[in-house]
């Protein structure tokens, strides 16, 4: 069963007037539109957020302060390590 | 026909709605295209099985002979359920589902702003938290109408085949008795022929965007009001009263 | 339980090229000192792996455990009943999506671990393998298969891995309505008519054995998880999670006037303890050997699902595309 990729989103939440977005996990969307009402079904179901972000995971840049040098992993520049953060030329094959 | 009767059928008719469309959502939990449209497909069903409670028990109230909301839904056959034929038809594929949900929420949207202004403070009360909701049931359905219908091949072939299997069940949406009258003189009830432009501009609007075609001059399905439904409502009412009809009395 | 992944050997412990030993000190450092290990950070490839599996499994037992709920909603005796199911339902769905979202943190695609669910290379947890026969199994399910997944999981609440510990928290604040709800089921069905009494009976017969099977062997047939709980990833035994569980819950059945159906169970006045009779670990093995009443048809429902779902989720592709090649021709015309 061939299982298409879909674009990985990070969601970020704002719960109260006053706080900042605070992220909250991540979802699969294939567009914007979707990403933002799959947010709202999935992280806003007990009324939890008043404003919702997301972000394609692609576009986020990341850097970790708390630990450098060797024990920071060098893929450190995504926010984690994602298959499809990373292009695999199609002569490879799947991956 | 005493005011109180027609308010008792009047409300009845809208927790009719909402329960059978309600029920048709929960039929998808689990087999949704992915899991985040079971989800989202739950927070429709869940706010129409909302309504349907809030609309039940007031049209309990209403009657004044002791029935409950579960008394409503679950011990009336079929012939005494007054919804529209469009929300009992069967799931069918997503379009199809999507296609209903679309026809339903592009009339009840306006409708629950007009009942907004009901004289009856319930149904007016009923009518403030729907809208709320209304919106996103039509947001949500239009999209994937267009999404589908503006999709790929396949898609969009699924898409027009429900358009044809059920734009005749539209035209119910606008009809209109003399209970429907009476309260509308009232100012209780909104006027279902006074919604047919702006759900046709809504349909237009959508189906351009996802490149259906809407049959012209269709002959349009009737019977939801006085009880003579389609065969699908017989089948779903036993699934969905079995436990209450073969167990009567028992607390749940 | 969710856990039954940190009882089973990892098949490639082992074949790894050996770590660098400073990184791992450091990395068993902060596990010890209860410090967070995030996405980023260095960790052993079978830390990695483990979790992968663990999260994987626990997510796939989330959306296949839909499944024997969703078998009685359209059938809920009540409005009342039923949106607080579908509402239990959809919550199952969400705890999925949260761990599949914790799980890709760690290098694995959805894709990837559906594929694997549904190919029946991952498994999930077998409590899911048997029927919902009677309403009463509603209440069952969220009385005791919620209840031990409770003892499991506020533990895992401070799991090392940051994501899935944030994953847990979250999970957990929604859980406690599902084991009220079940138990509210219990109660109502057990104080009701004959009929009523007997259909929570027959549940509660049905339903005890496996979920006390849920966590997992016996502690001394149970080698594999040393290592889990070095990392911090699993925090407490088998054996004392489910002596946990089941002293919570013999007083819970003793209010309902059930029986469980077990007839060795004693109480041990020393240790305070209600003393479980032996549990039958050849259904156990069975269950997850794949012949448990209802392992075929969990896995044939999802796949079903999921390929009369195809279209739907290529058609979604197909206009986000149109409408991207839109703008972009949109921006080349301008």
């Amino acid at each position: 069963m061939n299982l298409k990729n879909t674009p990985l989103w990070e969601v970020f939440i704002r719960s109260k007037n006053g706080l900042s977005h605070v992220h909250a996990g991540s979802l699969h969307a294939v567009d914007a539109d979707m990403a933002l009402q799959n947010a709202r079904d999935v992280y806003t179901r007990r009324a939890e957020g008043i404003s919702l972000w997301v972000v394609p995971s692609n576009a986020i840049k990341a850097s970790d302060p708390v630990d450098r040098g060797e024990f920071f992993e060098p893929t450190a520049s995504k926010v984690y390590r994602h298959p499809t953060f990373y292009d695999i030329p199609d002569e490879v094959g799947h991956m | 026909m005493a005011a109180d009767s027609a308010l008792f059928s009047y409300s009845l008719r809208l927790a009719d709605n909402a329960n059978v469309l309600g029920h048709r959502m929960c039929e998808w939990s689990g087999k949704a295209p992915m899991l985040e449209e079971d989800m989202a497909l739950s927070n429709l069903g869940l706010d129409l099985i909302g309504q349907a409670r809030s609309l039940y028990s007031y049209a309990g109230e209403v009657e004044g002979a002791g029935r409950s909301e579960d008394d409503l839904a679950f011990m009336r056959d079929a012939n005494s359920y007054s919804n529209v034929l469009l929300v009992e038809m069967p799931n069918g594929d997503f379009a199809v589902t999507m296609l209903r949900h679309f026809f339903f929420a592009a009339y009840y949207a306006p409708f629950f702003e007009e009942l907004c202004k009901s004289k009856d403070e319930t149904l007016a009360a009923v009518a403030a938290k729907a809208v709320r909701e209304m919106a996103y049931h039509l947001r949500h359905s239009a999209e994937w109408v267009i999404r589908l219908g503006d999709g790929s091949d396949e898609s969009a072939k699924r898409m027009q085949d429900a358009v044809n299997i059920l734009w005749p069940y539209t035209g119910e949406l606008f009809e209109s008795d003399a209970i429907d009258q009476q309260l509308l003189a009232e100012g209780i009830a909104v006027d279902p022929e006074s919604l047919r432009e702006k759900w046709q501009a809504t349909v237009a609007d959508v189906f351009k965007r996802a490149l259906l075609t809407a049959p012209e001059d269709a002959w349009m399905q009737s019977g939801g009001r006085t009880g003579e439904h389609t065969e699908h409502l017989g089948f779903m009412l036993a699934e969905m009263q079995f436990l209450q009809r073969s167990y009567p009395g028992a607390q749940w | 339980m969710y856990t039954q992944a940190l009882n089973e050997k990892d098949p490639n412990a082992g074949k790894d090229k050996a770590e660098d030993p400073v990184l791992e000190a450091r990395f068993q450092a902060r596990v010890d000192e209860e410090m967070r290990i995030e996405p980023n950070d260095w960790m052993p490839a079978a830390y990695r792996r483990t979790l992968q599996r663990q999260i994987a499994q626990h997510a796939h037992s989330e959306v296949i455990g839909m499944q024997p709920e969703g078998n009685w909603l359209t059938r809920s005796p009540s409005l009342k009943r039923k949106a607080i199911l579908l509402a239990k339902i959809q919550d199952e769905a969400g705890h999925g999506l949260y761990l599949y979202s914790a799980a890709e943190t760690l290098g694995i695609s959805r894709e990837e671990m559906e594929s694997q669910l549904l190919s029946g290379k991952a498994r999930y947890s077998s409590i899911f393998n048997y029927p919902t026969l009677n309403w009463a199994d509603m209440g069952a399910i969220g009385w005791l298969v919620d209840g031990a997944a409770i003892m499991n999981q506020i533990p895992l609440c401070r799991c090392s891995y940051g994501p899935y510990a944030r994953a847990m928290v979250r999970v957990c604040k929604e859980e406690s309505f599902h084991q009220r709800q079940g138990y509210d089921i219990m109660m109502q069905m057990a104080k009701g008519t004959p009929e009523q009494k007997a259909m929570a009976q027959d549940a509660l017969n049905r339903t005890w054995w496996p979920s006390i099977m849920m966590f997992g062997p016996h502690d001394s047939d149970s080698s594999h998880s040393e290592q889990s709980m070095a990392w911090k990833i699993k925090r407490f035994s088998n054996d004392d999670l489910r002596q946990r569980f089941i002293n919570a819950t013999v007083p819970q059945a003793e209010y309902l006037g059930l029986t469980i159906p077990d007839p060795d169970l004693k109480f041990n006045e020393e240790t305070g303890n209600w003393e479980s009779g032996p549990i039958d670990w050849d259904e156990f093995k069975r269950v997850l050997a794949g012949n448990g009443p209802c392992n075929h048809q969990r896995l044939s429902t999802r796949q079903k699902a999921v390929a009369e779902g195809e279209w739907v989720r290529d058609a979604a592709a197909a206009h986000a595309a149109k409408v991207a090649a839109r703008a972009a021709n949109k921006e080349e015309a301008a």
